[in-house]
């Protein structure tokens, strides 16, 4: 097969690998005690990679839907739970729904892309839906663990404000909403900043591998629009998703406030 | 009236002809443990009740309970002949409303504060009367500057008056008071009760379930008691 980019050799990754060791001295030499952190995290993205290299050679021979719906269905289930791992309150069905926010976000938004954007043939070849649906879920992973996270600290610490006005007769919806409305923001932001500075501070790394791959840019700039619609409508549905489920958790239809519903986790 | 102690009436209560609020056979678990079991009383137009008992024994949890803001884990709440789960619960907190020991306010003036609730769809069909407000200040020797304050400089007093005020311009049936003076001067304290007084003044069929530590405030503000015992 013919190549239009450089291939990189085992040598030359270990030549990347070096820049870290940069890092690493200047850190021993100023005692900033990065190096074992850095250490760890480099060996992580490493092996993490090179697995996930030999994964997708594995999952892009796939030609049946079922696996490939599968592998997706992994994907999103590693997300959801991610998602939940970094909030510091949580909920019994937090798990449950945050997985399932992502799953019907991502799946959606992902499936009218594939199939009706990009018009991909057949709708389930691996080497278009999983790179897209790995971007939805992980933008959506941030969308929803910075929402979570805000929507529950936001209602331990407001809980007085919450409950007189609850108290003086408001429903459930009209003493949530602000607190909604401030965890929506707050999941949106860094979709929000990363399309407001696209392409003037940042190029997406998507766009800029497409390129060093061969695409035109323009072509490649192209897709990234396409991607980033994705990425942001995913991130709102998923966001949204998860904080109404919650909000239904931890408010009762009898428009109370239930915070002993929430756990706070070290 | 006498103060008597509620028991007396517990037995045939939640059915007393003419109650305005009735409890039957609450109780009241948290965390395993039960606060208190089988609470029942009457609370009839004009009552003034204090809720009295040691700390620990549940007397917020009580208030919170009528106000329906938590569960209870058994017996039925009945206000004005109909069980309260069979409410929709922002109208009846329309009217019955609780009053929290930490007042919590909004950004804003004082004024906003106020009108503030009458953007909740529950109270859209009445208007914020300004005038109805200056007369209560007047009570609680304040002017009509006090309403351009902002809420981030009161004290814990002024605060508490503008929550007070929040909730009496709504016209409750009933207040639940939970320790509203506590932490509270003794000259705000007495404006406050004299506040809640006129309120009452204004509609002799209102009433209102206080809690305090405080026995010579109880014996002021009210004519008979619930007592809580404790450990349930």
């Amino acid at each position: 097969m013919e190549q239009s980019y450089i291939q990189i050799n085992n040598g030359q990754l270990a030549l990347a690998a070096a820049l870290i060791l940069i890092n690493v001295i200047l850190s021993v030499v100023l005692q900033l005690g990065l190096e074992r952190r850095l250490a760890i995290a480099s060996v992580r993205m490493i092996v993490q990679l090179l697995l996930v290299g030999y994964v997708l050679e594995w999952v892009f021979t796939l030609r049946n839907p079922l696996w490939v719906l599968l592998v997706a269905l992994a994907m999103t289930a590693m997300a959801g739970a991610s998602a939940v791992d970094r909030t510091r309150r949580r909920f019994r069905r937090i798990y449950w729904n945050s997985f399932f926010s992502i799953l019907t976000s991502s799946f959606l938004v992902t499936g009218l892309a594939v199939s009706g954007i990009i018009r991909v043939e057949p709708w389930y070849d691996p080497q278009y839906v999983i790179p897209l649906l790995g971007m939805v879920l992980g933008n959506a992973l941030t969308g929803i663990s910075l929402a979570l996270d805000r929507f529950t600290e936001d209602l331990a610490s407001r809980r007085d404000q919450i409950e007189a006005f609850l108290a003086l007769g408001a429903t459930r919806w009209e003493a949530a909403h602000k607190r909604i409305q401030e965890a929506l923001r707050t999941g949106m932001i860094p979709t929000i900043n990363s399309m407001l500075v696209m392409g003037l501070v940042s190029l997406p790394g998507m766009m800029t591998g497409q390129i060093l791959a061969g695409a035109s840019p323009i072509d490649a700039v192209r897709y990234q629009i396409v991607i980033i619609f994705m990425i942001a409508s995913g991130t709102a549905l998923g966001t949204i998703g998860v904080i109404l489920l919650t909000f239904q958790v931890l408010f009762s239809r009898e428009h109370q406030l239930r915070l002993e519903r929430l756990n706070k986790v070290k | 009236m006498t103060t008597e102690p509620i028991k007396q009436r517990a037995t045939q209560a939640g059915l007393a002809h003419g109650s305005l609020l009735s409890a039957v056979s609450l109780s009241r678990q948290l965390q395993g443990q039960w606060i208190w079991q089988g609470i029942s009383f009457d609370a009839f137009q004009g009552d003034r009740i204090a809720v009295v008992g040691p700390s620990g024994a549940g007397k917020s949890l009580l208030l919170r309970a009528l106000a329906g803001l938590d569960p209870i884990q058994a017996g039925r709440i009945i206000f004005d002949g109909q069980p309260m789960e069979r409410q929709f619960m922002p109208r009846y907190r329309s009217q019955v409303i609780y009053l929290h020991q930490r007042p919590a306010l909004t950004e804003g003036t004082v004024e906003e504060n106020l009108q503030q609730v009458y953007r909740l769809a529950i109270h859209r069909d009445r208007t914020y009367d300004r005038n109805q407000i200056l007369h209560y200040l007047k009570l609680l020797g304040r002017t009509a500057d006090f309403l351009q304050r902002p809420s981030a400089v009161l004290s814990g007093g002024e605060a508490q008056i503008v929550a007070f005020l929040r909730a009496l311009q709504l016209s409750p049936r009933i207040l639940l008071l939970d320790e509203p003076t506590a932490s509270l001067d003794i000259e705000t304290a007495r404006r406050l009760e004299a506040l809640v007084q006129a309120w009452r003044a204004e509609n002799l069929q209102r009433a209102y379930l206080w809690t305090s530590h405080d026995p010579t405030q109880i014996q002021r503000i009210t004519d008979r008691q619930i007592t809580l015992n404790g450990g349930g």
